[in-house]
């Protein structure tokens, strides 16, 4: 007699992170954010990758160019309120054809409780396209894997800035109560 | 009050091999410019507010080498966060030089806040930067020097630097890529 098998749960923070390994990322530039919190978890425990907390996430553009400048790779983790932070910045890696690979966690769109993440959440996607952005969409947790190994192939491969869009699909909605 | 072209040229005097120097658009980089052509400068031309960053990430990908910051006071009020992140990572090997004409010279010489109330080097040690201090005399420059290239970083040192209308002067390139190309050789070689 045989279980029927369980699908087993996708671990997609560890999936990231090793594609971040296997591309040779060893800096990784973040505003904190719930989505991305295991990941950054992993990071930090890591001993060959350094992270760094942003106070804004457009100073995690000008730092990774930097870093690749030094020739060093890296990957800026934000929020999709954070891509709006980062728009005027995001003209450095674009006219200076440095690689920038960029995660981000989508808000405002499925099952979004908080009418405030509702504007930028609507608008990130438009606002990285305007500048230059190639966007990677994962849509359910398996596909995140892939989404951000094809994000970093093409970053690192034509010099050009790659976003990941993780669906908040992916994700789950955020819930507070009240009382 | 010193003069920030003679200033930054002598900052820059028998430049040891393994100095980068970063540039804030505007007058930091014409000042860099007009000190050399060298391939170990990054200027920028725009996104004002991520020199200091951008100076950041290069220290922590060359621990070995030293990186100074040439940056003006607008460019660094558009990111003072970025004092913060660079305290927190405290890179050693990371210097910035603040030439504060306390002016936004590119646009005509509008006032920044530090022609005010606002204290760049006391922004920089709430931030955490205990090496941050303001020099303004000529005598001071030998120190400064000796601070941007040797001192333990993060070093900040803001320069009171008249506002002045100096002719400009044009880095290597305005091409970003060969911009970055020819600097990330030099900076990796």
């Amino acid at each position: 007699m045989t279980t029927p098998a369980t699908p087993q749960p996708v671990d997609w923070h560890g999936d990231i992170f090793d594609v971040l390994r296997a591309h040779g990322v060893t800096l990784v530039a973040h505003v904190p954010d719930a989505g991305h919190t295991p990941l950054i978890e992993k990071c930090e425990a890591a001993n060959d990758i350094d992270t760094v907390t942003l106070t804004t996430e457009e100073e995690g553009v000008g730092l990774l160019c930097g870093a690749w400048a030094g020739g060093r790779k890296g990957a800026l983790l934000m929020q999709s309120s954070g891509v709006g932070n980062c728009v005027n910045a995001l003209a450095l890696p674009d006219i200076c054809r440095a690689p920038l690979l960029a995660i981000v966690s989508m808000r405002g769109e499925w099952g979004e409780f908080i009418p405030w993440q509702v504007p930028m959440g609507r608008a990130a996607p438009t606002v990285l396209e305007a500048m230059g952005a190639s966007l990677f969409r994962a849509d359910s947790r398996a596909e995140v894997g892939a989404a951000v190994e094809a994000a970093a192939s093409f970053a690192f491969s034509t010099r050009r800035t790659a976003a990941v869009l993780l669906s908040q699909k992916t994700i789950g909605a955020k819930r507070f109560r009240e009382g | 009050m010193l003069r920030r072209r003679p200033l930054v040229a002598a900052l820059l005097r028998d430049r040891p091999e393994a100095l980068l120097a970063v540039s804030s658009l505007g007058s930091a980089t014409w000042d860099l410019s007009a000190a050399g052509n060298d391939a170990r400068n990054f200027c920028f031309i725009g996104a004002m507010g991520q020199a200091a960053p951008f100076a950041l990430g290069l220290a922590m990908a060359q621990p070995d080498m030293r990186v100074a910051l040439f940056a003006g006071d607008g460019d660094l009020l558009m990111s003072l966060g970025a004092l913060a992140t660079i305290a927190v990572q405290a890179p050693r090997n990371l210097a910035i030089v603040a030439l504060d004409n306390e002016a936004y010279a590119e646009t005509g010489g509008q006032p920044t806040a530090t022609a005010g109330p606002t204290d760049l080097a006391a922004v920089a040690r709430g931030c955490g930067v205990a090496e941050a201090r303001t020099v303004t005399e000529e005598a001071d420059i030998p120190g400064l020097r000796d601070a941007m290239l040797n001192a333990p970083g993060p070093v900040f040192v803001v320069v009171k630097v008249a506002a002045e209308a100096l002719p400009l002067v044009f880095p290597h390139s305005f091409d970003g890529v060969t911009a970055m190309n020819r600097f990330r050789s030099a900076a990796t070689a």
